[in-house]
Order: C-alpha cells, then sequence, then structure tokens
C-alpha cells in the first residue's frame, strides 16, 4: 500500500526527527482518545497491566502502549524493548484496525499483520477497541495548535484509504 | 428464511442489526457460552440494552447459554439463563440436557433453541429434544449433507437452522476434546477451541509456526494464506504424508444452496463468527442480506467478495456436499 | 465390589481377529461385563456380524454380562435404522452413545456410554430418569467434576475408563481414508490397516493423535491407577478398560490385582507398559490438566494434601 502525498511529507520526515515531538504528538493524541472513550480498556480486564507493542511496517518506529497506566511510549525500531504482546503491519492498516473498519482475522489470514507475544493479550485488545467506536477525525478534531490541520487532514486521509483499500 | 447473525461486542450488535440480521445471537461474557475469549462478550447492562436496540429495530435476540454446566457450579448457567429471561432474550441456545431440563421447569414460556453444541444429527435426536423439553428449533450440525437435511425437515416437529457462512467445525461439534487434549481447555467445558492463552507464533526464518501447547499445528510459508491455528485444521505428518489430516485453513460458505435448504424445510440460516470484528459481522451481513434479495444467477459476484474474509482466503461447502466425506 | 468393564472395541479388526480376541477374554479375562458392538463407523457392521452370536454366547457361558453399544454418530437414515433395531429388537442391554438412541430408549433399562456428554449431576440425574443404571462417564471430565456428579447422583451407577487411547473426536469425514487418497463412501475398508489407529505426528515429529476411522484418538493411552482409590472413595464402582491391540486379558488380570490390593499402582504400571509397550501414557484429564499429560503420583500426592 503506497502513501499518498499528502501523508508522505510528514511521514518520511520521520527518520530524520527527534522521538521527543513524535511522543508529544503521540501523547497528546492517546489522551484526546482515551478522552472521548473513557471506558476503552474496560474490556481488558487482568491484561490491562499488559504491556502492547504497535510497529508500523511503514516507519522505523515502534508504539508501545500500557493501558494500566495509561501510558504510550515512542521507541525507535532496533531500540531494546519488553512487550508481553504485539502486532505489526503498515500504520494505515493500524488505525482502520483502530477505528474497527477492517476485520483482525482476516488480515491476519491474508498475512498483512503480525502478531507476536501473549495472544490472549493481543486478543482482549483487539476486541476491547473493536467495541470502541473510535472515530479519528471526530475523536481527535480537539486536538489544539499548530498539529491540529496536519492531524485532522491525516486522519481523513486514513479513513478514506483505509476504506478504499483495507477489505 | 430468518439470517441469523453473531455479535462478540455490543458494537458488532448493533451492526448486525443495522446491516439487516432477522436475529442476533450473542453470550454472556463468562464460560457459559462457547465463544469464552478475552475481552469479548456481553454483560448484563449491555445485552440489556442490545435488546432494546435490536426491538426497537424489530430483530430478535438469542443467547447462547451452550457449554455444559460444570459439575457442583450449575448456578452460574442457572444465573445466566435467569438474566437472559429477564432481560427479554427471545430465544435461549442450550446444549446441556440439565440445563434444558432446568429452563423448562422454571420458565416453561421461554422460547429454547437446541445448541449446534448438543450434537442433534437425526430426526430420532431432534424429537427427542423436542419432547423432553419442548424445543422449537434445532442448529444442525455441519455433519450433514443437504439430502440429509431435507429427510430430517420432513421428519421433526421444530424448526431447522443451519451454518451457511463462517468458521467449519470439521468434528461432530459438541463431541469434540481434541483442545482439551493438547491445552487442558475445551469448547465444552470452557467455552474455548485451541485457546489463545495456549497459542504461540514463531518466525523460524521466513516461515510462520503456530503452536498450541507443546504441539505444531502449522508452518506456513511466507505470504501463504493462514488460518486460526485449529488442531482439526493442522498440518501433519500421517504415515510418510504430510497435509492437511482433517481439513485445510477454510470457512464454510453454502450460500450457493440456499434455495435447496428452503426446499429442505430449513427456516434459518445462521453465520458463525462470534469472535470476529464488527467490520466483518457488517460485512458478512449485509452482502448475505444482499445475496438473499437477488436471483440465483446474480449471488455469485456478491459471495466472491466475502472470500478475502474467509480463514485460508477459502471457502468450502463442507459436509454439505457429499464428497467431502 | 468395584467391577471391570471391557468397553466396545474401537477400531476396525477383521472378523476372526475379533472373535479370538472375545474368546480369550472369555476364558482369561477377570472383567465382569462386556460392551460388545460397532460404535464407530456403520460400514463395518458385516465384519463382526457372523460372529457376534458365538461371542455373546462364549461370554455369557463364561459367566460375563454382556451389553451392545449403539453408534457414536448417526445421520443417515441407514443409520437410524440400525439404533432403531439395536433397541427394538436386542434381548441384551443397550449403551447408549447418541441422543437418537437415548430418545428411542427412553422408559426402558440402559447404559450411557462416554461417548454422551454428562457433565453433571443435574443431567446425570436426568439419564437416570430416563432409564439409565450406569453412566460411563466422558474421558476429558475432571476428578473434580465425576466427584460431585457422583455426590449428586445416588440412583445410578458410574463408571471411569482408566485404559486405553481416548476417543476425543467423531466427524462425517473418515481422515483415516483421505490420508490413504479415498473418501468414506468408497473407503475399502483401509482404517482395518491399523488395528491399533494410524498415527497422526505434527511437523516436529512429535506423536500427537491416531485417526480410527471417522474417530479421532489420543496418541496417548489414559492410565489411571493411583487414582483408583480417590474414585472408589468418591462413589465410582466400575472401571472401564478399552481394548487397544494388545493382552487385554493380562491388563484386566493387572487392574484386578491392583483393585484386591495384592499389587501396588507403580508395579501395576510396569506390568502395563511390559503388556503394551508401543504406548505412552497420560491421565491429565483426571487431574484437570491437558489431556495428553502425565501427572506423576508423587506430585499428584503432594497436590491432595
Amino acid at each position: 500500500m503506497q502513501i499518498t502525498s499528502i501523508l508522505a511529507l510528514p511521514l518520511k520526515a520521520v527518520p530524520l526527527m527527534p522521538l521527543v515531538p513524535i511522543e508529544l504528538v503521540a501523547g497528546r493524541l492517546f489522551k484526546l482518545l482515551l478522552l472521548a472513550h473513557g471506558d476503552m480498556f474496560e474490556r481488558l480486564g487482568t491484561y490491562k497491566s499488559c504491556r502492547f507493542s504497535f510497529a508500523p511496517t511503514d516507519l522505523p518506529l515502534v508504539f508501545l502502549i500500557e493501558p494500566g497506566g495509561p501510558h504510550l511510549t515512542v521507541l525507535r525500531k532496533g531500540d531494546t524493548f519488553t512487550a508481553d504482546a504485539g502486532v505489526e503491519a503498515p500504520l494505515v492498516t493500524l488505525l482502520a484496525l483502530l477505528e474497527g473498519r477492517c476485520d483482525a482475522d482476516a488480515l491476519f489470514f491474508s498475512r498483512d499483520l503480525k502478531v507476536i507475544g501473549d495472544m490472549e493479550a493481543m486478543l482482549a485488545m483487539r476486541n476491547a477497541l473493536d467495541d470502541c467506536d473510535i472515530d479519528l477525525p471526530r475523536d481527535l478534531a480537539r486536538i489544539g495548535g499548530p498539529a491540529a490541520p496536519v492531524v485532522h487532514r491525516l486522519a481523513v486521509e486514513i479513513r478514506s484509504r483505509s476504506l478504499r483499500e483495507i477489505r | 428464511m430468518e439470517l441469523i447473525c453473531p455479535a462478540g461486542t455490543p458494537a458488532a450488535f448493533r451492526e448486525a442489526v443495522d446491516a439487516g440480521a432477522d436475529a442476533v445471537y450473542c453470550g454472556f461474557r463468562d464460560e457459559t457460552n462457547a465463544r469464552n475469549f478475552p475481552g469479548l462478550n456481553f454483560s448484563r447492562d449491555e445485552l440489556r440494552d442490545a435488546i432494546v436496540y435490536a426491538r426497537k429495530k424489530g430483530c430478535m435476540t438469542f443467547v447462547a447459554l451452550n457449554t455444559f454446566m460444570r459439575a457442583g457450579n450449575e448456578e452460574i448457567w442457572y444465573s445466566a439463563a435467569a438474566d437472559a429471561v429477564r432481560l427479554g432474550a427471545d430465544a435461549l441456545i442450550l446444549a446441556d440436557f440439565g440445563l434444558m431440563a432446568h429452563v423448562r421447569e422454571h420458565y416453561p414460556e421461554q422460547r429454547l433453541h437446541v445448541s449446534v453444541q448438543a450434537s442433534a444429527s437425526n430426526p430420532e435426536a431432534i424429537n427427542f429434544l423436542v419432547e423432553a423439553f419442548d424445543a422449537k428449533r434445532v442448529v444442525l450440525p455441519r455433519t450433514l449433507t443437504i439430502g440429509d437435511i431435507a429427510r430430517i425437515g420432513r421428519k421433526v416437529k421444530c424448526e431447522i437452522e443451519v451454518f451457511v457462512f463462517g468458521g467449519l467445525c470439521v468434528m461432530a461439534e459438541g463431541r469434540c476434546s481434541l483442545s482439551s487434549y493438547a491445552t487442558g481447555k475445551s469448547p465444552n467445558m470452557n467455552g474455548v477451541c485451541s485457546p489463545a492463552s495456549h497459542v504461540r507464533y514463531r518466525q523460524d526464518g521466513s516461515d510462520m509456526v503456530s503452536e498450541l501447547g507443546t504441539y505444531t499445528i502449522n508452518r506456513f510459508s511466507q505470504g501463504e494464506a493462514a488460518g486460526y491455528p485449529t488442531l482439526c485444521k493442522g498440518r501433519f505428518d500421517i504415515g510418510d504424508a504430510r497435509g492437511y489430516a482433517f481439513e485445510d485453513p477454510v470457512s464454510l460458505d453454502v450460500m450457493g444452496e440456499i434455495e435447496a435448504l428452503k426446499d429442505a424445510g430449513v427456516s434459518a440460516l445462521k453465520i458463525e463468527g462470534r469472535q470476529r470484528g464488527k467490520a466483518y459481522v457488517a460485512e458478512v451481513v449485509s452482502t448475505l442480506r444482499q445475496v438473499l434479495a437477488t436471483a440465483p444467477s446474480g449471488r455469485g459476484p456478491l459471495l466472491a467478495r466475502l472470500r478475502a474474509l474467509s480463514e485460508g482466503q477459502k471457502t468450502t461447502v463442507g459436509a454439505y456436499e457429499k464428497r467431502w466425506r | 465390589m468395584t467391577e471391570l468393564t471391557l468397553g466396545p472395541v474401537y477400531y476396525l479388526w477383521d472378523g476372526p481377529k475379533w472373535r479370538d480376541f472375545y474368546y480369550r477374554i472369555a476364558d482369561e479375562a477377570p472383567v465382569d461385563r462386556i460392551i460388545l458392538g460397532e460404535t464407530v463407523c456403520s460400514k463395518r457392521q458385516h465384519f463382526i456380524e457372523p460372529y457376534l452370536a458365538e461371542v455373546v454366547e462364549r461370554l455369557e457361558r463364561a459367566g460375563k454380562s454382556v451389553a451392545f453399544s449403539s453408534l457414536a454418530l448417526v445421520t443417515l437414515e441407514r443409520e437410524s435404522r440400525i439404533v432403531k433395531e439395536l433397541i427394538e429388537t436386542s434381548d441384551h442391554a443397550i449403551e447408549v452413545n447418541d441422543l437418537s438412541a437415548i430418545g428411542l430408549i427412553n422408559g426402558r433399562r440402559h447404559l450411557v456410554g462416554p461417548l454422551i456428554n454428562v457433565y453433571n449431576g443435574p443431567t446425570a440425574r436426568l439419564m437416570a430418569q430416563r432409564g439409565a443404571d450406569r453412566i460411563c462417564l466422558p474421558p476429558e471430565l475432571p476428578f473434580s467434576s465425576i466427584a460431585r456428579i457422583a455426590e449428586d447422583t445416588s440412583d445410578v451407577a458410574l463408571e471411569v475408563m482408566v485404559f486405553g487411547r481416548m476417543p476425543l473426536a467423531i466427524s462425517a469425514r473418515c481422515a483415516h481414508a483421505r490420508s490413504k487418497g479415498r473418501i468414506k463412501d468408497n473407503c475399502q475398508f483401509v482404517c482395518g490397516e491399523e488395528p491399533d489407529g494410524l498415527p497422526i505426528k505434527t511437523l516436529d515429529r512429535q506423536s500427537f493423535l491416531v485417526l480410527n476411522g471417522v474417530q479421532t484418538m489420543s496418541h496417548t493411552c489414559q492410565l489411571l491407577l493411583g487414582e483408583l482409590t480417590d474414585l472408589q472413595e468418591a462413589g465410582v464402582n466400575a472401571f472401564r478398560l478399552s481394548p487397544q491391540d494388545c493382552d487385554m486379558a493380562r491388563i484386566a488380570a493387572i487392574f484386578r490385582e491392583m483393585l484386591s490390593g495384592s499389587l501396588g499402582p507403580e508395579e501395576a504400571a510396569t506390568l502395563i507398559g511390559h503388556c503394551y509397550p508401543s504406548a505412552k501414557f497420560s491421565n491429565g484429564f483426571h487431574h484437570a490438566r491437558e489431556g495428553a499429560a502425565w501427572i506423576s503420583r508423587a506430585k499428584n500426592t503432594a497436590h491432595a494434601s
């Protein structure tokens, strides 16, 4: 899957960017999602204390999420980290999964998605997110500052692409 | 014919209703149903809201209590049945005879469906359940041909529901301990088959290896379509041959035969997949709804769309066709 | 007094082998009850039919109680007819193995086989009300469930399988025929080529299951020895031996000696190992673990205390 030009610029710049601002923006988005979906991790039950890694295959980054915190950390690929369970897929796919717009099992069958670690924890996370009705453009609309228009355009772009291409 | 659709979460439930389900089936978030997976299923409050939502849109709700009661802990199943009845479930889907007898005795007005897990595979078995427990409908095992179904349809005194799309049990349902032999957890006792807690994916060179407990279930080369790590769809060595001993990673699709099923006396078509995401539910339910409204000749392209969602990206008519045996 | 039951031969043995097996059982095996007849596949019935009458006669002459096993999976009209005829015409007790038999036999005294899903006391009591006077519980049940069912169900005798490969699954599809390039309808009875089951190994060559026609069985052989006392105390009054292609008369004798107290479980295990040298033993289901596991007695005792 090719990432279109509107997305390509910020994403292509990622390898060159320092981690701190990336983590800042990602952390901000994470907080907004939590704000919109306070019960997002309720379905995780005992797996709330697990650490999950989300690795976009087309970015040199790994997002570590600890729902118990809740806490988000951004790492570069190659950095050492520990996670109980993890998923790897192109960024658009990961975000489409977040919105429940595609079926994780189908992506696993077609080998477009890879899962590692504790499968029970991973399944709980998938089901928790799937029940959430996350809507990125809506939920992230409240991000302020200079990042706002970029994030909004990103979200809409992901939406249109994921609907068209992830079936 | 009714379209009976799966829901593992309230979000998936709403998708199924909105996509045109005649009934949605679901279960509580515990061992009382055969999809007792982490993060899946309904609290009592969620079921209440779901039933209200469905009712507003003219859709029924069936509650699956289709595991076998653990000796000494029957109260868990009894209270689940009591709550499902109280919340207004249109039918309870049951497998355990003890639970069927309990429901019949305490809730004589409650509609009772026989789960596929009860393994009622012939007219005498079904009529026993009708006579003993006043079962109104039976979900037939995926071990029968359409000819078998037609014969059953002529002889039984209740409605018939059959699986038409989704996961395919290769073994007679409710009579399989393969999972607990390898992991200690079974569909009958724990509501799980090849449970995630015992699944591991290992990368070996460019191959992905799936393991269940201490057993290797499959090995997929790079890009090869994969399936669930269920024992009956694993690759094994039998004598000198290597291959799928029981069945390939594949899903069931009998939608091409719905006219024959209708003629056989089937009154409800069931979609498997409470463990799948809401996107799957929405796509499959709306597509099958469309298929039912389309003349047989125009159904092929609609169904082809669903193949990509299936295990191994393949579908089969399974035992519904005699040669499968 | 605890009884020993010999379950039906699940495998396809040719007629004379089957007959000679039971002759030896009649003459030498200290078992009280024998369940006879094809249970797994309706296509196999004709192999034993010519010998059935003489086998029954020989067993009864030896003082054994004989019951007939009904089919485990009934889907065809022919199979429905076989079950119906068995129940209508048999002058022997019937052990039921599917729902149709349960329905048809209502009110008559009968036995319930291990392939019927009796997981709890209410179900066991329901079976008893319908005429069951003996239930052999499913192999998957842990001891905690067995003990509770026994506690809840005083009016029916309970039996537990203590020896033999465990019947784990049954299918409309014949994996055994399929593995030899055939389908069920054209199987040529190739399952008869493996009188103790066709082994299935994982891709890493780990022994896992065996095929027996449409039935899938465990690779491991269930063996409960140190567990027998607990089972007796819980109220289980019969133990079932499921025939394997080995010296079952000797195995029955070993169990009988154990029950009479003249043999300890460790010695019995060693002797049974000699009788069935190809077997790997397991008792995991009993201990609420994976069925393939072997839980050693020392660990078991520690666990119980």
